[in-house]
């Protein structure tokens, strides 16, 4: 191939690479500059590239409109819905990658494939005539629709990769089952645990639909709380830059990470057989 | 002695395929194939949440459903809306994990960045959307503009709407797609290319008849897998529209909201997410059947 011939393709491939890159630097800084312009700055036209920077709206958000509580409700959230994730998925994979339980691994697929709404309502329902709307209880047991089948369907592919000698070995030296498995096995998948709970965090923290229907004033979680920033008939553009920026933040960073595994945590064991 | 010793090893060993899964397939049954019967028992009755008791209608519900003039409406509104922005997602995605299949420099710094959008929270970018999509203010005009184009309604009118929201999915998903299909494409064999570049076919060639065939299944896969929450989009429209102008973005899914959590018709709103669940059950099945066939 000549010189010539190269260098336009290579131009050709990095100009590819801008095209990929451009729209989602471009809504992300968009987001950013929002957050950091005034209100009337925000509905200026034409749209200021250049500008004087402003942190009042981050602390509008905080000190008007209590998102640190709102922060802190989403972070309870997941964390316990990721937690008890692990503590009933780890188990659960781990028995369908050891004794090729494909059955339960498909009544786990049919939690994501009912639309959510149909759980709602019923879940609306019962948890009001328990008295559990807007508590942290009724949050946590439904973004576990989400998280646990996640969860497991991501660490089977990772317990299948622990060769089985380990646990025989482990075992013929005298362990039960139970220890084999958290002192033995566990320990063997950190990795998988590690994105696994973070995969679970990010879909958890996302989770509109739930929290929008099933919170209140006292566990309305972020997606719901930027969202409020357009419901008293005036858009407050400034605040939903602002708010979107620090909930949208945390989430990538995580998803930066695990980026390598979110396949398997997606595709759910489709890509197999 | 040692035959004991086996017997109760092999009996832990059943007991063990069935305590590991039963904490999580027993919540799952709680939280899932519960409300699902809650849901199919609601969909015969007529209740109205807060007013006395569900009363047992049969199949009226389903009856109404056929002469509800916003049901056909959500029927053809989520068809134009996942067919295109799942067409338009496939197409891309396949495009662009071949476009990444090639070792590069710089080429995991540019993954890291063009999948952004799929872990962000859908209804703060969604937002942010809405703003760069405003025809008065919005930045997406003042570019347009700025080249020479006129400036877009976008989702202010209810011929363009439906294409502004399927820009915002295919700017959101598309990285989803390109990620299960470059998996694909890096666990293909090799044999089969060296064997077709020894016979001198060109790229166009090579794809056509060796990726394409190969690479299928995986794209059926990530087909089935984006079209689960494709179907029942939620939080993108609702952040934007709230199913406007009118009802011209107003999903069947997101009717069955409005019935069940706006007009609190529980009975009817069940009979329409009844509806919904067939409806992503049977494409589901349909596709599956494609995915294993020769």
């Amino acid at each position: 191939m000549s010189v010539a011939v190269k260098r336009i393709k290579s131009v050709l491939f990095y100009s590819g690479a801008v095209a990929l890159c451009a729209p989602p630097l471009f809504v992300f800084a968009w987001m950013i500059m929002t957050g950091l312009k005034t209100g009337s700055q925000n509905i200026a036209y034409p749209p200021e590239f250049f500008f004087t920077p402003t942190l009042e709206n981050f602390r509008a958000v905080f000190q008007q409109h209590d998102f640190f509580h709102f922060l802190m409700n989403s972070v309870i959230i997941a964390t316990l819905a990721t937690g008890l994730s692990l503590v009933l998925g780890l188990p659960a994979a781990y028995s369908i990658a050891k004794y090729k339980q494909g059955r339960i691994g498909l009544i786990i697929l049919l939690a994501r494939m009912t639309p959510f709404v149909s759980y709602l309502l019923p879940w609306y329902i019962i948890f009001r005539s328990m008295g559990l709307i807007d508590t942290y209880t009724a949050l946590t047991v439904t973004h576990l629709i989400i998280t646990l089948p996640m969860v497991t369907w991501l660490m089977i592919s990772f317990f299948e990769s622990v060769p089985a000698e380990l646990e025989d070995a482990a075992m013929i030296d005298g362990c039960t089952r139970l220890r084999t498995f958290l002192t033995i096995v566990l320990p063997l998948v950190r990795n998988g645990i590690a994105t696994s709970a973070i995969m679970a965090f990010i879909f958890s923290w996302n989770q509109f639909l739930f929290s929008l229907i099933l919170s209140g004033p006292r566990t309305k979680t972020v997606p719901v709380a930027v969202y409020n920033f357009i419901s008293y008939g005036k858009i407050d553009w400034a605040g939903i830059g602002a708010a979107a920026t620090l909930i949208v933040l945390p989430v990538s960073v995580f998803a930066f990470f695990v980026r390598k595994s979110i396949v398997q945590g997606l595709t759910m064991g489709a890509m197999k057989d | 002695m040692r035959r004991i010793a086996q017997a109760l090893s092999d009996f832990i060993d059943r007991r063990q395929s069935w305590v590991f899964p039963a904490p999580a397939v027993i919540v799952l049954l709680l939280i899932v194939v519960f409300p699902i019967a809650f849901n199919l028992y609601l969909a015969f009755t007529k209740w109205t949440i807060g007013l006395g008791q569900p009363r047992f209608i049969g199949l009226d519900n389903f009856v109404d459903l056929l002469t509800d003039e916003r049901v056909l409406n959500g029927t053809v509104v989520m068809i134009a809306f996942s067919g295109l922005s799942l067409a338009l997602e496939m197409g891309l995605g396949l495009m662009i994990a071949l476009y990444f299949n090639r070792e590069f420099k710089g080429s995991e710094a540019v993954q890291a960045i063009y999948i952004f959008p799929f872990a962000a929270t859908p209804v703060a970018v969604a937002l942010i959307w809405r703003i760069m999509l405003n025809p008065e203010v919005g930045v997406l005009n003042y570019l347009l503009r700025l080249v020479g184009l006129p400036g877009s309604l976008w989702v202010s009118s209810e011929h363009t709407v439906i294409l502004s929201l399927v820009m915002v999915d295919v700017w959101k998903w598309t990285p989803m797609i390109t990620l299960i299909v470059l998996a694909g494409l890096k666990s293909l064999p090799h044999d089969p290319y060296e064997a077709a570049r020894i016979d001198g076919a060109n790229a166009l060639q090579i794809f056509w008849h060796i990726t394409l065939p190969m690479i299928r299944p995986v794209l059926i896969a990530a087909l089935m897998l984006r079209s689960l929450d494709n179907l029942k989009e939620f939080d993108m429209i609702y952040t934007i529209t709230q199913g406007g102008p009118g009802i011209a973005s107003e999903t069947l899914y997101l009717y069955s909201y409005t019935v069940g959590f706006q007009f609190f018709k529980a009975g009817y709103g069940s009979a329409l997410m009844v509806v919904v669940f067939l409806i992503v059950l049977v494409f589901n099945v349909v596709m599956n059947r494609l995915r294993l066939a020769k």
